[in-house]
């Protein structure tokens, strides 16, 4: 092999220096690498971008989010300049006068069914594919989770409007919870602030909206990618070939019988 | 492998009491911020465990030695066998090592610590919606304002400094008076008992007759001789028992008290089914519970207890 031309060798101290120095302290690259650069199956298809479009769609709920927080206020008091609640106010005025208000709160609104649409669609899919079995029950079970947190997420956001639709679906809502039996009553009260919705109501549902479940939901959201990354992708049930790289056949690993493991247990 | 004298280092004997002692110290210094008593058992605690300890460690200065065995440890390395060799090999090895009990007590004292955090500040997160949540009396005006037989709806706000959010809505009527001659009134609670919506009466509403009171009070009469739901499609008789559509028992009512002349709302309680009308009627009556759940039947014992039975 040649001398590296004059060109490479600079890109080599710009870009590539600096990224080793990272590396060797953080295995950041490499960490990466692994992260990214895996094998997938030869015979996937768009089924399989639906979990990522679900991740993409609560990329996007958390960065409009986090805008609508700097201007949203959670309180239920009368505002004296509009006499309307402060939170609706707040609501109207993201709406129909701040720039782009509308759209980032669209995207929000509209972004929160999309979610939970791909979420279905996705769970569905692996399940028609089986891709649940072993070794991904873990997927399935954090999965799980990550549905109900995002249904959680999609009740404790529908009060924040506080209009007339948010009040009732919200009663209706915590009043559904009161007929679980034994804990029901006692869930119902806990999502009510007491027995009626009160002034703390809206409150805990935009701490519950905006800090719990966010930080469990991006936690689960963590542990299932990390599992997605370690097992990799699910051969369809109609393949004829192991998931992801051959591996010698003297020494199959646990778990490449069925061509179930990506083989490569992270390395 | 005997203490051959001073040139090898001294180690105290082995001792709990200094846990029993930081324990005392500790009760000592709560004591000073919570009570003398508090502070005197932990001074108490701390003495009687500071001289054990003394005793414990003392205890070979004065000739007792302990008969404590010694901890030993298999070595994978090779290169070190030679050392241990001396070692009978068929001593059984210690159950509990100090590593062993230094990992528990570190997760232990951890737990401790992280519950000690945690319980206080989920109880701050809990607690306040089943605390303090009895509503005050409300009081809608004179009883003239109420002709008799006749429904009229009446909101008003539960808790006026907490505003709006607090406004509740009653269909109140006038029974005249009962068999005893005591007054009697049916007063409605407008939510419905399936969800929670908010019931409506079957019947104009008298606009012209609208009043509006002090304390954010409003009545407006109704000829309604049955209510409807529009959420679900629940339907009431005029005495609030379930006709059709989805509720599980009879609509809530209100005590009520008349002070002056006036009528004041109590509590709300949860009623099972109501046989008779008007001043006549015999009504079920239960603690108020959740929409959506039984009072009575089997299905009431899905909800053994219910937080208005034990907060009020």
């Amino acid at each position: 092999m040649a001398a590296k031309s004059k060109r490479q060798q600079m890109v080599d101290l710009a870009v590539l220096a600096p990224l080793d120095w990272i590396d060797e302290r953080t295995a950041f690259v490499r960490g990466t690498k692994w992260f990214l650069f895996r094998n997938v199956p030869r015979d996937i298809s768009w089924g399989q971008t639906l979990g990522s479009a679900a991740l993409t769609a609560f990329i996007v709920q958390t960065l409009t989010g986090a805008i609508l927080a700097l201007y949203y206020k959670p309180s239920a008091a009368i505002d004296p300049v509009t006499g309307k609640p402060v939170a609706y106010s707040s609501i109207e005025a993201i709406t129909d006068e701040l720039t782009l208000g509308w759209l980032v709160r669209g995207m929000h609104r509209w972004g929160a069914s999309v979610f939970i649409i791909l979420l279905f669609l996705h769970m569905g899919r692996v399940f028609l594919f089986g891709a649940y079995k072993y070794p991904r029950e873990l997927n399935w079970i954090t999965g799980v989770l990550i549905l109900a947190l995002g249904m959680l997420m999609g009740f404790t956001g529908y009060l924040l409007p506080w209009d007339q639709t948010a009040y009732w679906a919200t009663v209706v809502g915590i009043n559904l919870n009161g007929t679980a039996p034994f804990a029901g009553p006692w869930l119902a009260q806990f999502l009510a602030t007491g027995p009626e919705i009160g002034t703390n109501t809206l409150p805990l549902y935009y701490g519950l909206h905006m800090l719990l479940l966010p930080g469990a939901l991006i936690a689960l959201i963590f542990v299932h990618i990390y599992l997605v990354t370690r097992l990799g992708v699910a051969s369809p049930p109609w393949s004829t070939e192991a998931a992801g790289r051959e591996r010698p056949a003297a020494v199959p690993p646990a778990g490449t019988r069925a061509g179930l493991v990506r083989g490569s247990g992270g390395d | 492998m005997s203490d051959t004298g001073h040139d090898t280092p001294h180690v105290p004997g082995p001792s709990l009491w200094p846990i029993a002692f930081a324990i005392g110290v500790a009760c000592l210094l709560l004591g000073l911020v919570i009570s003398w008593i508090v502070a005197a058992v932990g001074a108490a605690i701390a003495v009687v465990a500071g001289f054990l300890w003394a005793r414990d460690v003392t205890h070979d200065v004065r000739g007792e030695v302990p008969s404590i065995e010694p901890e030993t440890r298999t070595v994978g390395d090779s290169a070190s066998t030679g050392a241990i060799a001396a070692v009978p090999v068929d001593r059984p090895l210690p159950a509990y090592t100090r590593s062993r009990f230094l990992e528990a007590s570190t997760l232990g004292v951890g737990a401790a610590i992280g519950a000690i955090v945690t319980l206080p500040v989920v109880g701050f997160m809990v607690l306040p919606a089943f605390t303090d949540v009895e509503e005050d009396e409300a009081d809608l005006g004179p009883i003239e304002n109420f002709p008799e037989s006749e429904y009229v709806i009446a909101s008003y706000l539960s808790n006026p400094s907490a505003g709006e959010v607090t406004r509740r809505t009653a269909f109140v009527r006038n029974n005249g008076q009962t068999d005893a001659g005591e007054p009697s009134f049916t007063i409605l609670y407008s939510r419905c008992v399936h969800l929670g919506c908010p019931v409506q009466p079957n019947g104009p509403i008298d606009e012209e007759a609208r009043q509006e009171l002090e304390n954010g009070v409003e009545l407006r009469p109704v000829l309604a001789q049955s209510f409807g739901c529009p959420c679900h499609g629940g339907l009431y008789d005029a005495e609030g028992n379930r006709q059709a559509g989805p509720p599980v028992r009879s609509m809530d009512r209100y005590t009520f008290s008349i002070r002056n002349g006036r009528l004041v709302l109590g509590e709300l309680y949860a009623v099972g089914n109501v046989s008779g009308t008007g001043a006549s009627a015999q009504i079920s009556r239960y603690p108020w519970s959740v929409p959506g759940t039984h009072v009575d039947g089997v299905e009431a014992w899905l909800y053994p207890i219910v937080p208005s039975q034990v907060t009020g």
